[in-house]
């Protein structure tokens, strides 16, 4: 419903406007299908969303391990916690000229790059997940002696999901962004790259074109694997 | 060891230790007794008085005490805890929730026995937030003797339920008992719920908790509930040291 009074709003503007630099929604759509079905938008696509999710998997997977460790370890806490927040408020920009400076405008870089930027975030989340885990709840697992594995699935994970889900959604929306950044600055391909030439152009029609259709890919993964795991976490709460 | 004792336990002392510039304070002090098969023992004490770490230790969650918990086999045995809260997983299902602590999946047969006898069969399938505290109470019941456990320790198990309820509760709790005979650890501090279902009773004074008396329910009161039950407590209470009195009696 909020789509199509977006959809309906961004019509009339644009139309109202009548300036090649405002487009309407219908010509933006239009524009998106004829790059999809004749320009590199599909491969552009493809190029960037492989980079979005090896950056994603790398930073939730560094950023989880990190903040469970923070979480039960006050120790570690004390040592990382002022890390945190330096990276935190590292401006993405720093980062990743940083990392392109040191490791060269390569694959790995991009990846490496934008996986740092969100790590922080990630971790700060998932501490905290890490501290609200129930310990009546894990001491009762122990004494019926429940295994490791299933002490994790059935006991820990339910507790921690709405942190790692909240991780993953802020994460996406994070991730994609800096992506184009990165590929604007260093990289020949993507969607950031696309952009890039557009804008050299002044062609807003194909900029928003290829924003809204990353925009689709990520209402996608929101539709198809975020909200049926907010689901299975919903279970049982009233 | 007698030779139907199943445990036996000798603790010197069980402290807190200093935090946070508070001194460390003893929590337990010469605890001494023993539990026979099948025997129901209660623990009585006012509310905070260290009935629960008792518990916690003989559990085996907390092995930092000095003395010695001793099982008559050996090994520990399958330990069977209801909390003093439920302690149920929200996200899980009543028989989910059993089926999880059962070793090696669990007998579909038993499992309904068991929920059919505390009255749980009509809500298997439901989720903790859904039911009422006593149900939710009789779901942990319930999931300490799914593992067929050989001792129970029960938690305050009826506490803030209505007189009433509670009553009934323990009603549920013999049923079960009686056909799936355990020894029991019951600590409470409500003196007619311990002479309604123990054998023997434990009273506790301190702090730090030590042993003050030991009373053997007589057999004509065992078990029986009801008035009778409630005599004897009254008569116990009259009995007992002031201090405790006035703690159990709230």
């Amino acid at each position: 419903m909020s789509i199509v009074t977006l959809l309906a709003g961004w019509e009339a503007v644009g139309r109202l406007a009548g300036n090649r630099l405002f487009p309407a929604a219908s010509t933006v759509i239009v524009a998106m299908w004829r790059e999809a079905t004749d320009g590199p938008l599909l491969e552009s696509l493809a190029i960037t969303s492989a980079r979005v999710a090896a950056a994603f998997c790398l930073s939730m997977v560094l950023g989880t391990a990190l903040g469970l460790s923070m979480g039960n370890w006050r120790k570690l806490d004390a040592v990382f916690d002022s890390w945190l927040t330096g990276l935190l408020n590292l401006p993405a920009l720093v980062t990743i000229i940083l990392v392109y400076i040191w490791l060269g405008l390569t694959e790995t870089a991009i990846i490496i790059a934008v996986a740092i930027n969100k790590l922080p975030a990630t971790a700060v989340i998932v501490r905290e997940g890490a501290r609200g885990i129930d310990r009546d709840l894990m001491d009762m697992a122990r004494s019926f002696h429940v295994g490791r594995w299933a002490t994790l699935r059935h006991v820990f994970l339910p507790q921690l999901n709405p942190y790692l889900i909240a991780a993953s959604r802020s994460g996406l929306a994070l991730i994609w962004k800096i992506v184009l950044v990165a590929e604007i600055l260093g990289r020949g391909s993507g969607v950031g790259f696309e952009i890039e030439l557009c804008f050299q152009r002044f062609d807003v029609t194909r900029i928003m074109a290829y924003s809204l259709a990353f925009i689709l890919v990520i209402q996608l993964i929101e539709w198809g694997a975020l909200q049926p795991l907010e689901r299975l976490t919903a279970r049982g709460r009233k | 060891m007698g030779p139907h004792t199943i445990l036996s336990v000798a603790i010197e002392e069980k402290s807190f230790p200093a935090r946070h510039g508070q001194a460390a304070f003893p929590v337990l002090q010469e605890i001494r007794f023993t539990l026979a098969d099948q025997e129901i023992l209660a623990i009585v004490g006012p509310s905070g008085c260290g009935k629960t770490t008792l518990l916690k230790l003989i559990g085996g969650l907390d092995t930092d005490f000095s003395g010695s918990i001793a099982w008559s086999r050996g090994a520990t045995p399958r330990i069977g805890t209801v909390f003093q809260e439920p302690r149920l997983l929200p996200w899980r299902t009543v028989r989910q929730n059993i089926e999880l602590v059962v070793p090696n999946g669990s007998n579909g047969v038993a499992l309904e026995d068991l929920l059919r006898t505390l009255g749980l069969w009509r809500f298997r399938d439901a989720y903790p937030a859904t039911l009422s505290l006593g149900m939710a109470r009789r779901v942990a019941i319930a999931r300490a003797f799914a593992i067929a456990p050989e001792i129970l320790l029960l938690d305050e198990p009826f506490v803030s339920l209505d007189r009433a309820l509670a009553e009934r509760s323990r009603g549920v709790l013999l049923t079960a008992w009686r056909q799936r005979r355990t020894a029991a650890l019951l600590v409470t501090h409500d003196l007619t719920e311990a002479v309604s279902l123990a054998d023997r009773i434990l009273m506790l004074s301190g702090p730090p908790a030590g042993i003050a008396v030991t009373i053997a329910v007589p057999k004509s009161v065992r078990r029986t509930g009801g008035e009778a039950a409630a005599a004897f407590a009254a008569e116990l209470r009259r009995m007992a040291p002031p201090a405790t009195d006035q703690s159990i009696s709230h």
